[in-house]
């Protein structure tokens, strides 16, 4: 049962991505289209996976002093080979993500399990955290993916649904869409309903807006 | 005595606090060595298929280019596919580089070597690439001794990324006869649309150079309104000026100049 908290937690009720906002930097950068934001949340997924089961195997022995840069070190050689594999085996994908499968070393996501969960629980629930998450994640990118190509590009993984004014068709893409400030609004949208449904997610207000009359009075 | 048996060392080790300087040291060096052995092995073992995806890409790529060029990919045929001739030239003289196999020429290992690059200043490096390749690989296609296509590498930076094309020219050296965008990473939607095949198809009939030989050929923002200007792609007006400050550096005199000057000339 509490395996499955492991799991599920991180998907919907404690997402990485909608909740703790870690990781929004390639989550912009990645989901112009659904087949880069697909190959995105695997790789993550894979890094966060080995980084978490690789951490929390040694824990016990790393030294407090230089615990972060000994995380880093395992995190970043997992991004190097994951980076190399995508290069030799969706050599055309690897094109189109450019940078951003090298800059999972710097999503807060990777570190944050590692530091927060595997550096203080054992292997097997660190993996199940570390799917979770991964999955909370790709979950996120995928939905906001799906809304940016199809609305920004009118394909889906490639195809077309919507035939283009381009093409002769009658829809004219959003351009915005392509653009990353509409990352920001889906992703802003996503957590409002997130929020609406659940509303044990709203955090305190840290301070109280003051209102017109009460400002006067002051 | 000292207990020299690795694996009594590896526990004692493992047994020394977490804080104490050995173990701190230790970690570190074994954390790095397994790391960078996971590391060097991925490279070594996937470089060789990297290496053959990007030469099958540009192969693609160039042949896509023969294949928009109807008239050209013909002659090709008729030849028996050896008439277009592969030669490496050497920037500063202009000239073929002497003791090179251009079938074993690697011109990405050239890009980055020091010996075999000029550093440009910043007047002479208007596309923006910082040192320019001295021997660069050029595609010649001859009929019956007369020239009739050139093949030029082209780069130079974009909005966002470094932009790589070929661009044909017809046996005049001054009319395009094709352009092929071979990489670029700019905004998807956007300038990545230079990848576009109805982009790419404005190209052809353009002219380089005017009377006086000067570059004119660019992309212009909005629509073409000579034979020296190509469409430019809304809301990429940077990425279009990249292309055209390639295409500017190029075949300018820093460029492919002296090469076409010697190609114009029958010294090639």
């Amino acid at each position: 049962m509490k395996a499955m908290r492991t799991l599920y937690g991180p998907i919907i009720d404690n997402n990485p991505v909608t909740l703790q906002i870690l990781g929004i930097c390639s989550a912009l950068a990645v989901t112009t289209s659904l087949a880069t934001a697909t190959i995105m949340s695997v790789a993550l997924t894979a890094v966060l996976l080995a980084g978490s089961v690789v951490i929390s195997l040694i824990r016990r022995h790393i030294p407090n002093s230089i615990r972060l840069i000994v995380q880093i070190t395992i995190i970043a050689s997992l991004v190097i080979v994951t980076d190399q594999i995508i290069q030799a085996y969706v050599f055309e994908m690897s094109q189109r993500l450019s940078i951003f499968v090298g800059l999972i070393v710097t999503n807060c996501l990777v570190l944050g399990r590692a530091e927060a969960f595997a550096m203080h629980n054992p292997p097997g629930s660190s993996a199940l955290d570390a799917l979770g998450n991964g999955l909370g994640y790709s979950l996120i990118l995928l939905i906001v993916g799906f809304l940016r190509e199809l609305f920004g590009a009118g394909t889906l993984y490639g195809h077309t649904v919507f035939v283009t004014v381009h093409d002769g068709g009658w829809f004219v893409p959003l351009h915005l869409m392509l653009l990353a400030p509409s990352a920001f609004f889906i992703l802003g949208l996503l957590i409002w309903i997130i929020r609406a449904v659940r509303p044990a997610q709203v955090e305190l207000a840290e301070f109280e807006i003051a209102t017109e009359k009460e400002g006067a009075a002051r | 005595m000292v207990d020299l048996n690795p694996l009594s060392l590896w526990r004692g080790l493992l047994a020394l606090p977490n804080e104490s300087r050995t173990k701190t040291i230790a970690v570190a060096f074994i954390v790095s060595a397994v790391c960078a052995l996971a590391v060097s092995s991925a490279a070594v073992y996937l470089g060789p298929i990297q290496q053959a995806n990007r030469v099958a890409e540009m192969e693609a790529r160039m042949e896509a280019m023969l294949a928009s060029m109807p008239e050209m990919a013909a002659l090709i045929e008729a030849s028996g596919g050896d008439s277009l001739e592969t030669m490496v030239v050497d920037l500063r003289t202009g000239l073929v580089a002497q003791d090179i196999d251009p079938d074993s020429f690697d011109a990405d290992a050239v890009r980055t070597d020091p010996a075999n690059t000029t550093v440009l200043t910043a007047e002479q490096d208007i596309a923006g690439i910082g040192r320019r390749p001295d021997l660069v690989s050029i595609h010649v296609l001859r009929e019956d001794g007369e020239l009739r296509l050139v093949i030029l590498p082209i780069s130079g930076s974009g909005y966002q990324s470094t932009i790589r094309a070929n661009l044909a020219l017809e046996g005049d050296l001054n009319t395009v006869a094709a352009l092929s965008i071979t990489a670029q990473g700019e905004t998807p939607g956007l300038g990545a649309r230079i990848e576009e095949a109805a982009w790419q198809a404005l190209w052809p009939g353009r002219q380089l150079a005017d009377a006086e030989g000067n570059i004119r050929l660019e992309v212009v923002r909005g629509r073409a309104t000579n034979s020296f200007e190509v469409d430019g792609i809304t809301g990429a007006t940077r990425t279009g000026r990249g292309v055209s400050d390639a295409v500017r550096f190029w075949l300018g005199p820093d460029g492919f100049a002296p090469v076409l000057g010697n190609l114009r000339a029958g010294r090639l």
